[in-house]
Formats: C-alpha cells, sequence, structure tokens
C-alpha cells in the first residue's frame, strides 16, 4: 500500500490516527471523576420549567470499555496495515487480495482432469456434470443452455461440425475460437445480385429444397468458379476436403447455421460472414487466456459428450 | 467553567455548526483525501502495483457510454467484478482502482439484475451484441432484459462536445481527435457506438489464471 505520490501522506494518515486516539485518552480522562459522596451535583440547566441534569460521572463499565477500545485499536495497528504505510507484522497481512489468490488455488481441483484424455473423460459423470455447469455459465449465452444453438450459433448436439468435431480440435476451437472466413461475394464486386441469386437456388438445391431450376443450372457455373475453393467441387463442405480450418459448412446437408431460406442464403452470399461491415459474423471467441487449460479441456469432453 | 464552554457552545448556533462540520469531516479527511494522493488509485497500475493498458475511450466509445448512461443500463449491471472466488471464476480478474482512471463518472454501478459487464469485452462477437441488443430473447431465450430496438439510427450527439467535457476534467484528449470526432463515428448508428464501447471494457485483463 505504500503507493502515495509523496510521503507527506504517510504523516498525514498517522497524524490523525494518533491524533484521534490521543483525544480518545483525553477525553476519558477529563471524564475520569468517581462518584462523590453527598448529594449529587447538578449541571445547572433547566428545561421546561423543572427538568434539571444531574452531573454524574461515566458509569465504571463503560469507562473501562471505552479504554479497551483504545487498547485495542493500538494492538490492531500494530497487526494490521493502518498507520500510514506502516508495514504490518509480517505474516499476519491477509488483505483481500492475498486471500483471494489462496481460494483461488485451492480451488484448482480440475486439474486431476488434465492428465485425462479428452474422450475418456467425456465419460466421466463427475466431469461431465462439472463441464455442464462450466457450459451453462461460460457458453449458453451464443450455444444455449442445452448447446443447441440458435440462429448464427451452432448446435453442439447434432453431430455436424464446421472445423472437426474430434475432441482435439474442439479443444482448439475452444481455445483459440474461430472466425467465419466467407467473404462477401455480392457487394458490388464479384457477382451482381442476379448472379448471386442463381447462386442460391443451386445452393439451396444441393440440399434438396425447393429451387429454380433455370436459376440453379445458372447458379452451378457460378458456384464452379468462385465456391469450390472452400466448399467443394461437390458443395460438401471444407471438412469433407480435409481442410476444416476453413470452416466452410457442407451445403448439402439439411444444417443451415443461420436458416435455409432463399433470402437467408443470398444476404449470406451478399454480405459475406466474416464480421465484415454489416454482415452477421460467424465468431467464436478466444477462452484460453479467461477460462484456463483445465476449464478449458473439461469443457471440449463436455462439448465432445453432447453429440455422442 | 466546564459548565460556560458547554453552554457557549450549545448557545450560539453558528459555532456549534462549525464545530459540528469540523468534527464530521475528519474521517472523509482522514479515508478519502489521500486517496487522490495513492498511485494505485490514480494511475493505470494493477492490484500488484504492475502497469495496466488502459486508453482513454476513442470517439465511438465516447458515444456509446453516452448511450449506455442515457439507457439507464448501469441501473441493471454493474462494472465492478469484487475480489471473491464466485465473481472472478464467472466474469474475470476482479477490478482495480487504475482501471477506472478514465471514467468520468465510473459506471460501477450498485445492483446486479443483468450479469456484471466490466469485462464483457471480447467475450463475445458484434453480431452477438446486435441481436442481443435488438431482441435479447433472440439469443438467449431466458433473458428478462428489456429489447432496445430504437437504438439502431444514427449518433446524434456531438461527440466533440462530449469529449471536450470529458478533457475538461482530464482525460488527455487532443484537439486532433476532438475535430475529428464528428469524422469517427459519422455513419455509425447508436448500436455501433454502444458495441464498441462494450467491446472495450475490461481488457486490461484478459486472463483470469491465479498468480
Amino acid at each position: 500500500m505504500a503507493d502515495f505520490s509523496s510521503g507527506f501522506w504517510d504523516l498525514y494518515v498517522a497524524g490523525f490516527t494518533a491524533f484521534g486516539l490521543l483525544l480518545c485518552l483525553v477525553l476519558m480522562f477529563a471524564n475520569r471523576g468517581t462518584q462523590s459522596s453527598g448529594a449529587p451535583q447538578m449541571k445547572g440547566h433547566v428545561w421546561d420549567e423543572t427538568l434539571k441534569e444531574y452531573n454524574n460521572p461515566l458509569p465504571r463499565w463503560w469507562f473501562y470499555l471505552f479504554l479497551g477500545t483504545v487498547v485495542f485499536s493500538v494492538a490492531y495497528l500494530v497487526i494490521y496495515p493502518g498507520f500510514g504505510s506502516m508495514n504490518s507484522t509480517p505474516g499476519k497481512d491477509k488483505g483481500l487480495r492475498v486471500e483471494h489468490a489462496k481460494e483461488v488455488k485451492d480451488a484448482q481441483t480440475l486439474d486431476k482432469y488434465l492428465s485425462v484424455n479428452l474422450a475418456t473423460l467425456a465419460t466421466d459423470k463427475n466431469a461431465m456434470a462439472t463441464g455442464q455447469r462450466l457450459f451453462v455459465t461460460y457458453c449458453a449465452q451464443c450455444h444455449g443452455s442445452s448447446g443447441k444453438g440458435s440462429k448464427g450459433y451452432p448446435d453442439l448436439t447434432d453431430n455436424d461440425w464446421l472445423y472437426g468435431g474430434d475432441p482435439e480440435t474442439i479443444k482448439t476451437s475452444i481455445e483459440g475460437g474461430r472466425s467465419g472466413m466467407m467473404a462477401p461475394f455480392g457487394t458490388g464486386e464479384p457477382l451482381n445480385s442476379d448472379q448471386v441469386k442463381d447462386l442460391a437456388n443451386y445452393v439451396r438445391s444441393l440440399s434438396g429444397l425447393s429451387a429454380d431450376s433455370a436459376r440453379a443450372a445458372q447458379g452451378k457455373e457460378v458456384f464452379a468458379a468462385r465456391c469450390v475453393t472452400c466448399h467443394g467441387q461437390d458443395g460438401k463442405g471444407a471438412l469433407a476436403m480435409g481442410a476444416g480450418a476453413l470452416g466452410a459448412p457442407d451445403l448439402t446437408d439439411k444444417v443451415w447455421l443461420f436458416g435455409d431460406s432463399e433470402e437467408t442464403i443470398i444476404e449470406g452470399i451478399t454480405k459475406g460472414r466474416n464480421a465484415g461491415p454489416g454482415s452477421l459474423a460467424n465468431e467464436m471467441p478466444a477462452w484460453k487466456d479467461f477460462l484456463g487449460d483445465a476449464k478449458v479441456h473439461v469443457l471440449a469432453a463436455y462439448v465432445y459428450s453432447l453429440s455422442k | 467553567m466546564a459548565q460556560s464552554k458547554h453552554e457557549a457552545i450549545e448557545r450560539s448556533v453558528f459555532l456549534l455548526i462549525v464545530l459540528t462540520l469540523l468534527t464530521v469531516s475528519v474521517g472523509g479527511l482522514v479515508q478519502i483525501v489521500p486517496l487522490f494522493f495513492q498511485t494505485s488509485t490514480t494511475t493505470a497500475v494493477g492490484d500488484q502495483g504492475q502497469p495496466i493498458d488502459v486508453k482513454p475511450y476513442d470517439a465511438l466509445s465516447v458515444a456509446g457510454r453516452y448511450v449506455y448512461i442515457r439507457e439507464g443500463c448501469y441501473l441493471c449491471h454493474s462494472q465492478q467484478i469484487r475480489p471473491f472466488r464466485a465473481e472472478t471464476e464467472r466474469y474475470g480478474h476482479f477490478s482495480v482502482a487504475g482501471e477506472f482512471i478514465y471514467d468520468h463518472p465510473f459506471q460501477w454501478g450498485s445492483k446486479r439484475t443483468g450479469p456484471d459487464l466490466a469485462r464483457i469485452g471480447g467475450r463475445r462477437d458484434d453480431g452477438w451484441h446486435r441481436k442481443h441488443m435488438l431482441n435479447p430473447r433472440d439469443v438467449v431465450p431466458e433473458s428478462i432484459m428489456p429489447a432496445y430496438p430504437w437504438l439502431d439510427r444514427p449518433i446524434s450527439i456531438n461527440v466533440g462536445d462530449h469529449m471536450k467535457a470529458l478533457r475538461v476534467v482530464g482525460l488527455p484528449y487532443t484537439d486532433d481527435q476532438i475535430a475529428n470526432a464528428a469524422t469517427a463515428v459519422s455513419g455509425k448508428t447508436e448500436l455501433d457506438a454502444l458495441i464498441a464501447y462494450l467491446q472495450g471494457l475490461g481488457l486490461a485483463f484478459p486472463s483470469n489464471a491465479p498468480k
């Protein structure tokens, strides 16, 4: 605590403290009198015609109790810091920071799971109960309390993965986060709105949704020219090509992160899904720094267990 | 003799007021005044005296902070994490005085109907905040937070004036920054501003690891 901008403030605080204690003692000294024999003394005031005040000394028990508090405060100042920047007795400083650090350290009970393989951990009932609590605290805001996600936030229970569903990849996703890479294709360059509509129809046809077949045929050419790098020739996504880090979804299945309407697909193609200006982002924050290894480990196993 | 002093004080209202004020001001003089001369409360340092990264709000965040205050967010959200394990596990490193040196006034709040926001920066993506502000139930079905759909409108305040005022109370804005404030927020909505403000909160302590 010795971080005053000048030594004056140490003296200032210490001075006021000492002065206060001294004042208490002086006050006590001035009131040290005991009951004298004979008629009680009067204060001399008279109120409301007849009310008068005795000038009795303080009760003894009260007087000594007060002296006791003064002695107590001197002892307190020796043991705990309070007298300016004077240090406390070594080893006695149980400031909140010290207490908190100890408390947190004592609570590293999750560390024991770190050595357990993720797939094995996913079958550990106790660990998964903990994992569920962690999930509700840190993940439910986006993925929902049951892990079923919502628009833009993946369902973690359906065993359909953007970046990969093996335990280690899940852990990587939690640790470092993920950022959608889908660039905007329709804001001016390189596609016009007609081509985007063609493309959307083709994409819908891939998963068997109703689509304008003429537009879909045109869209297929656009797809071959623009989309195959990430989504693959057959539209089965980056994971199917072994390039899970791209995160490009399988367009042939029934799972749609943002929705399967033509409108939504057009929005995705036009504005992209890479957190660019105006686009609905597709972003998972990194959690490693905040949560630490042990919690991430348990959470990864829990998320893995959700889809089992 | 003692009696007459007693009487002199009690019979003079002015003297009684002056002496009473002197007496009650001792507590403040001892406990509050020295805080203005402590490095841990007036400079950007952490709980162990280490320098921490705290910056004055940029123009967009100043506008966002204005929206935060105007909409009364502080009534339900605190911005102060206490040094208890239950809090630091959920929200992150406890708050330290040095983090608030550019907050005039601070937004510590006193009630948590919603969660603490002291370390909300970077915990969600911008899109989440956008959806959440327009209708919280879209992302958190259990939420009881009101929707703020009207925030999706252009910033109407003169941010430069706000920065000028903040400079008076000690924020180190340059004339250039103030002159360019309007440009910096042009085309942005109140929602953009609020999100920019939230995303900057609490970044001084990204790690929650015990030291």
